[in-house]
C-alpha cells in the first residue's frame, strides 16, 4: 500500500521568452525514491526551484499529501546542486543551519547533529571549515544538513555531480545504505543514468528544453543493488535502454 | 628548495620578513638612490634634503611631531568610525529597499565629485578649527568607498545559499544576517584597506585648511618656514601612520574571518 505524497500536474515555466518547463506531471509515493533524468539545461534545477518556492510556475498545480502546496509550509528539505556550504561556518554549524532556522537553539541543534556525524563520515571534522574538506566530505555534510531537518521529503539536486567517478560510486553505495535504514521519501535530480538506476524505485526522463516527461520507468530490482553482481548486470541492460532514449534526443544548440 | 626548508624551520617573524623581503628591498633601494642623488648632485638642502637629514630632523623634532600626530590620528579614527557606522546603516537600508537605492546612490556619487580643495576650507569656515570639521571631511572621503564595498559584498552572496535558506523558511532578516553579511566581509575588508589610506590623507588635508594642531598644520608651518626636511619628516610620520592602520585592518580581518586565513587547515 503506497500513499501519494507529491503530485505535480502540468507544471510550466518560462524565463523571459525561453520556455524551460513545458508540461511536467509526476508523482512521488510515500517512502519512494524517484529520480528525474534529463539532459543538461533541461530545467531540472528549475523544477526544484519551483518546488522550494524560489521560482513560481506559470501554470499547473503542485499538491502535497493531497493539498495544494501554497496552503502549507514547504515540506521539503532541499540539497542544492552545488553544496552551498557557508565557508564562514564550521562543518557542525553548516549542518545545524536548517534546525537553527526552524528556531532550535544552536546548542540543541548541535546535540541533535552530533550523533549523526559518524554515519556521515564526518567525525573529527566538525570543527573544520568547509574549505578544509574533500569534495566527498562536503557533499556528505550538505546531505547531513538536509536530512537532519526531518522534513517529510528530500529534494536532492545532483548530490554527487561534482565528484570524481570513484568517490561518486562510493557515495552512491553509501546513500543506498542510508536509504535502506531511513526510508526517506526523495526526489533526486541527476544526469548520471547509473546513479538513477541504482538508487531509484522509479525514473522520469525529461526531454531537452522545453522539457516534458518523455518516459517513466519502474526499476523493480531488489535492494541493495550496488553490492550485488547479478543485479548490477541486470541494471546495465536498463541503463543501456535509458541511454538510448537520451541519445535519441536531437543535439540542440545551447544558447 | 633552500628557501622552503629555511622558512619551515624559521620562526613566524622571520617567515614574515622573508615574505616581505622584496617590498623592504624596493623601499631601501629608493632611499639609497635618493641619498646618493642628493650627495652627488650637491643640490641644496632647502630644495631637497637627503633621507638621512629627514630622519635626523624627525628624531630631533620627535616631541613636536608626536604632539601633532595625535590630533591627526584622532581625526582619522573618529571620522573613519563615523563613516563606517553611517555606511553600514545605509548599506542595510539600501540592500532592503531597491527604491531607496535608486534614490540615494546618485546623491552619494555626487558627494564624491566635490573637490576636497574647495570643500575643506568651507567646512572649516562652518565648523571652526576643532575636531568636528576634520571628522566630517574624513567621513566624506571614506564613506562612499565603504558603502560601495558593502553593497557589492551583499550582492556577491551565492544565489544557491540564499535559495537554500529560503527553502528552509528563513526570513529576510535571517537571510541577511546568516548569508549576505558574512558574504560581504571580504569586500568590506578590501574597502577598509583602501579607505583607511584615504582617511589619513583626508585628515591631513582638513588640517591643512585650518587647524590648531595636527600633521597637516605642521606641514603647512614647515613649508612656510622653508623647512622641506620637516615637511618630509611629517610625511614620513603620516606614511608610518597609514601603514600601521593598514596593518591593523589586516590583523582585524584575520581575527574576524578565520576561515579565510591561510592556516585554516592546520588550525581547525
Ligand atoms: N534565474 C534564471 N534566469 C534566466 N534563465 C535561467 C535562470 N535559471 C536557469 N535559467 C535557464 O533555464 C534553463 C534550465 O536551467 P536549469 O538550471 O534548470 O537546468 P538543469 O536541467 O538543472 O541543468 P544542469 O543539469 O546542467 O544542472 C537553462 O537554459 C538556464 O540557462
Ligand atoms: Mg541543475
Amino acid at each position: 500500500m503506497s500513499v501519494l505524497r507529491l503530485e505535480l500536474d502540468a507544471i510550466a515555466i518560462a524565463y523571459g521568452a525561453m520556455q524551460v518547463l513545458e508540461d511536467i506531471s509526476l508523482t512521488v509515493q510515500s517512502g519512494e525514491f524517484v529520480s528525474i533524468l534529463g539532459p543538461s539545461g533541461a530545467g531540472k534545477s528549475t523544477l526544484f526551484r519551483i518546488l522550494t518556492g524560489a521560482a513560481s510556475s506559470q501554470s499547473g498545480e503542485i499538491r502535497f499529501d493531497g493539498r495544494p502546496i501554497s496552503t502549507q509550509d514547504r515540506p521539503f528539505a532541499f540539497m542544492p546542486q552545488r553544496d552551498a556550504l557557508m565557508p564562514w561556518r564550521r562543518i557542525i554549524d553548516n549542518c545545524t543551519l536548517g534546525l537553527e532556522v526552524q528556531g532550535m537553539s544552536r546548542r540543541d541543534a548541535r546535540a541533535k547533529v552530533a550523533p549523526l556525524l559518524a554515519e556521515f563520515g564526518l567525525v573529527g571534522f566538525e570543527r573544520h571549515y568547509p574549505a578544509a574538506l574533500s569534495g566527498g566530505m562536503r557533499q556528505r555534510a550538505a546531505l547531513l544538513r538536509t536530512v537532519v531537518q526531518e522534513r517529510p521529503m528530500l529534494l536532492l539536486d545532483e548530490p554527487f555531480g561534482a565528484l570524481d567517478a570513484l568517490t561518486r560510486s562510493r557515495m552512491q553505495a553509501w546513500l543506498e545504505t542510508m536509504w535502506e535504514n531511513h526510508s526517506w521519501t526523495a526526489l533526486l535530480v541527476t544526469h548520471d543514468v547509473r546513479e538513477a538506476v541504482m538508487l531509484s524505485d522509479r525514473i522520469y526522463i525529461l526531454s531537452p528544453r522545453p522539457a516534458r516527461i518523455v518516459r517513466e520507468i519502474s526499476i523493480d530490482l531488489p535492494r541493495p543493488r550496488l553490492a550485488d553482481h547479478a543485479i548490477r548486470a541486470k541494471a546495465a541492460a536498463i541503463e543501456a535502454d535509458i541511454l538510448d532514449t537520451l541519445f535519441s534526443f536531437q543535439e540542440e544548440p545551447t544558447p | 628548495m633552500a628557501f622552503d626548508a629555511q622558512s619551515r624551520r624559521g620562526t613566524p617573524l622571520s617567515r614574515h620578513v622573508c615574505r616581505h623581503l622584496p617590498a623592504i628591498g624596493a623601499i631601501a633601494a629608493i632611499f639609497v638612490l635618493w641619498e646618493a642623488y642628493v650627495r652627488l648632485s650637491g643640490i641644496s638642502a632647502t630644495a631637497l634634503p637627503s633621507p638621512s637629514d629627514v630622519v635626523e630632523q624627525a628624531w630631533i623634532n620627535r616631541d613636536a611631531l608626536w604632539r601633532n600626530t595625535l590630533p591627526t590620528l584622532a581625526a582619522t579614527l573618529a571620522g573613519f568610525g563615523c563613516s563606517l557606522i553611517v555606511a553600514f546603516a545605509l548599506s542595510i537600508v539600501v540592500d532592503f529597499s531597491p527604491l531607496l537605492r535608486r534614490a540615494l546612490f546618485p546623491v552619494f556619487i555626487a558627494s564624491q565629485t566635490l573637490p576636497l580643495v574647495a570643500i575643506a576650507p568651507l567646512v572649516v569656515l562652518w565648523f571652526g578649527f576643532g575636531l568636528l570639521p576634520k571628522i566630517l571631511l574624513v567621513a566624506l572621503v571614506t564613506f562612499f568607498p565603504m558603502l560601495v564595498a558593502l553593497v557589492e559584498g551583499y550582492a556577491a552572496t551565492e544565489r544557491e545559499i540564499e535559495e537554500l535558506l529560503a527553502s528552509m523558511g528563513a526570513s529576510g532578516t535571517r537571510r541577511f544576517v546568516t548569508a549576505r553579511l558574512p558574504s560581504a566581509l571580504p569586500y568590506f575588508f578590501a574597502g577598509l584597506r583602501i579607505s583607511v589610506t584615504y582617511a589619513v590623507v583626508g585628515a591631513i588635508f582638513a588640517e591643512y585648511a585650518g587647524a590648531v594642531s595636527g600633521l597637516g598644520i605642521y606641514i603647512l608651518t614647515a613649508k612656510n618656514n622653508f623647512r622641506p626636511d620637516l615637511v618630509l619628516a611629517a610625511v614620513l610620520v603620516s606614511s608610518l601612520l597609514t601603514l600601521a592602520l593598514f596593518g591593523a585592518t589586516i590583523l582585524l580581518q584575520r581575527i574576524v574571518m578565520p576561515w579565510a586565513s591561510p592556516a585554516k587547515e592546520i588550525r581547525p
